[in-house]
């Protein structure tokens, strides 16, 4: 596995090509994504940064197989899921998308360990071993001795650090994260991001969807979307520049 | 073929799994799962409880004819619904000896009859003890051999007793008045003469009907003594054809010979019936599957209720665990693993009602069967169990899946926004 944190190395994972994705309200035609084209490769660490409308909700619902796209393509892994079935979006989001949302959404009525074999429940091959596979992922996040809390007997961030767990347990091509440090105090989000950073020098691709300039900071590619569009798709030097050039770069005037 | 092999361990896999979600949700909302599932445990265990009872009832009234063959046949008078005949008093109906003369030479098919003549009932005195009533009945020797009572000690009633004032005892009677068990050849006094004992006899299983606690005794005389308690007694007869495939032929016969030596003209109605136990029980059997048809019915409603109930606490379940079933699908969660994991929670539900159901309706038959001698034999038959089992399992199916399947139809975005 590539420790190169380089944009032009390492195997395509996500290839997007003229994806757009329309609403229909009443009469009214609304284009979340109005053609978005991008590459995600292996080991990238990627923030998606953009106002509310902007599109980067859909395009996270798309990346992660949660939506189809109404025009364009989407590959992942070299498979294209553009116009796959229910059942077979499902087994892909299983297999290669791990999801990490800003309020955790652990079960509440299972302790951690229960909480991080969910996945695996639904895995083809997640049946037996799943106990010992979701161990190992709770140790990988620094929670090798929660694993019988409820979450209700968890910190916020041990309870996003169980729901990143959970993420990772089925060996994800990609972990998508939409706001983690959303509900997290200052303290609590340097955790889980260097946490992140950890994970992706391990090797591991992750795109977090964002608007706080100090999280997106934190990886290495800044992808800003407007419009259903991407605007710019920078490194993180790059876009830093841009920034204190005084570019128009939406998402500045929130500093 | 290894393929299939494959695919039936997926499956298992997947039941597996499916069953493993519904109880660990159940477990996790336990009082509403309980509350949820009293309709089916209330249904199933009123259904078990009225069958059992029925059988129990069945049952006992079986054993009330089981001394007998089934190719036993009752003679009795009837009075006639028609004719100038239905106003007559019984010393004019009754039957008489003499009408029974030649019977077996005119019905081919019978094996053998025994004419019984009812005395009544009589006070009996063994020295200083007594018994107020007794009942007396005058048998013909034939009679052991139709009605299998068992004797005790002693012997039956035979051919050398004819016109000798002999009978035949129960148990209790013995033990009430002071005899001793070995108690062949003491006399005793019924109404105003003495009989020898000859032996003891078992009791006839006790019906119980109206029997509030009040003991009963019967005392076998020979027939022919009947006449020294009653100048005009009641008599009817047992029969018995020769095998139970000429019991239809036999009663034919019978019914011929009576109709003749009772003088009733062709235009005329029997004035006595001639029945075989084997209708008898026929007539009880239909009359008992029309009462479990009616009881089911009103269960099967309040197990229709109880369904609904499922349904409603699933469609509240589901609508409170939106967010639950988004993340599930978000995680890799199919459609059909959804499908199954609340359609599998609402058996389960009504699985595990019909099984505590089953419980409270043992407890119940066992209260039924303390309550009246009548129903003492009241069971839970099998057939039952299962019955009610496989209903509950249908009503949780049935009412299960409209809720399942909008569970599994959720969209995954729409159900993680759900607050």
């Amino acid at each position: 596995m590539s420790q190169q944190a380089s944009s032009t190395n390492g195997n395509v994972i996500i290839r997007l090509q003229g994806l757009k994705r329309f609403y229909r309200v009443g009469v009214e035609e609304i284009h979340a994504l109005d053609g978005v084209e991008l590459e995600v490769r292996e080991n990238e660490y990627i923030a998606v940064m953009g106002h509310s409308g902007s599109g980067k909700s859909t395009l996270m619902n798309v990346l992660g197989c949660l939506d189809r796209p109404s025009e364009g393509s989407y590959e992942i892994d070299g498979e294209n899921v553009t116009r796959m079935g229910d059942a077979e979006l499902a087994s892909i989001r299983n297999k290669r998308i791990g999801f990490v949302f800003q309020s955790f959404e652990l079960l509440s009525q299972l302790n951690a360990l229960k909480n991080v074999e969910m996945p695996l429940l639904y895995a083809s091959n997640g049946w037996f071993g799943r106990s010992a596979r979701a161990k190992k992922s709770l140790e990988r996040v620094g929670l090798g001795d929660r694993m019988k809390h409820k979450p209700n007997q968890l910190s916020g961030g041990e309870k996003q650090r169980v729901a990143i767990a959970r993420a990772l347990v089925c060996n994800p091509s990609i972990l998508l994260a939409d706001e983690p440090t959303g509900n997290l105090d200052s303290k609590t989000s340097e955790n889980i991001l260097e946490l992140f950073g950890e994970l992706h020098k391990q090797g591991q691709t992750i795109i977090i969807v964002t608007h706080e300039r100090d999280v997106a900071q934190h990886a290495k590619r800044i992808i800003r979307m407007q419009d259903g569009r991407i605007l710019t798709d920078l490194t993180s030097e790059q876009d830093e520049a841009k920034s204190q050039s005084g570019g128009d770069i939406p998402g500045k005037e929130k500093l | 073929m290894k393929g299939l092999f494959y695919a039936f361990l997926a499956f298992i896999q997947f039941v597996y799994q499916s069953v493993y979600l519904s109880l660990s949700q159940i477990w996790a909302n336990k009082t509403r799962s309980i509350l949820t599932t009293i309709g089916i445990v209330i249904g199933v265990a009123s259904t078990t409880a009225v069958i059992a009872a029925l059988t129990g009832l069945k049952a006992k009234i079986l054993s009330q004819v089981e001394t007998f063959g089934n190719n036993t046949i009752i003679i009795e008078v009837r009075w006639p619904d028609t004719g100038p005949k239905q106003n007559m008093s019984w010393r004019q109906l009754r039957f008489r000896t003499e009408e029974f003369a030649g019977l077996l030479e005119h019905c081919p098919s019978l094996e053998r009859y025994a004419l019984i003549g009812e005395a009544g009932q009589q006070m009996v005195k063994y020295g200083e003890k007594s018994v107020q009533y007794a009942q007396i009945h005058g048998v013909e020797p034939a009679w052991h051999d139709i009605e299998h009572r068992g004797i005790v000690v002693g012997r039956g009633i035979s051919v050398i007793d004819e016109g000798r004032a002999v009978c035949l005892i129960e148990p209790e009677l013995r033990d009430k008045l002071g005899l001793e068990k070995d108690c062949v050849g003491e006399s005793i006094r019924i109404g105003f003469r003495n009989f020898r004992i000859v032996g003891v006899i078992e009791k006839r299983p006790d019906l119980g009907i109206g029997g509030g606690g009040q003991e009963r005794y019967e005392i076998i005389i020979p027939f022919e003594m009947t006449a020294k308690f009653r100048q005009e007694f009641w008599v009817w007869a047992l029969a018995e054809s020769k095998s139970p495939e000429v019991l239809d032929e036999a009663v034919a016969e019978l019914k011929f010979f009576l109709r003749r030596t009772r003088h009733i003209q062709p235009d005329e109605q029997d004035t006595f019936s001639v029945e075989s136990l084997k209708s008898a029980i026929q007539t009880f059997n239909k009359i008992s599957i029309m009462v479990t048809l009616v009881a089911g019915g009103v269960v099967g409603i309040s197990l229709l209720v109880g369904g609904v109930g499922i349904m409603n606490i699933m469609l509240v379940s589901i609508s409170e665990r939106t967010k639950e079933i988004g993340l599930r699908k978000a995680v890799g969660a199919k459609k059909s693993a959804i499908l199954m994991q609340f359609l599998v929670e609402a058996v389960i539900l009504c699985f595990v009602g019909g099984i505590v159901g089953v419980g409270i309706g043992q407890l119940l038959t066992l209260a039924i069967a303390h309550s009246n001698p009548l129903l003492e034999r009241t069971y839970i038959p099998a057939w039952a169990i299962v019955l009610s089992f496989a209903f509950a399992a249908t009503v949780g199916i049935c009412f299960g899946i409209f809720p399942a399947i909008k569970a599994a139809r959720l969209d995954p975005i729409e159900a993680l926004r759900h607050e």
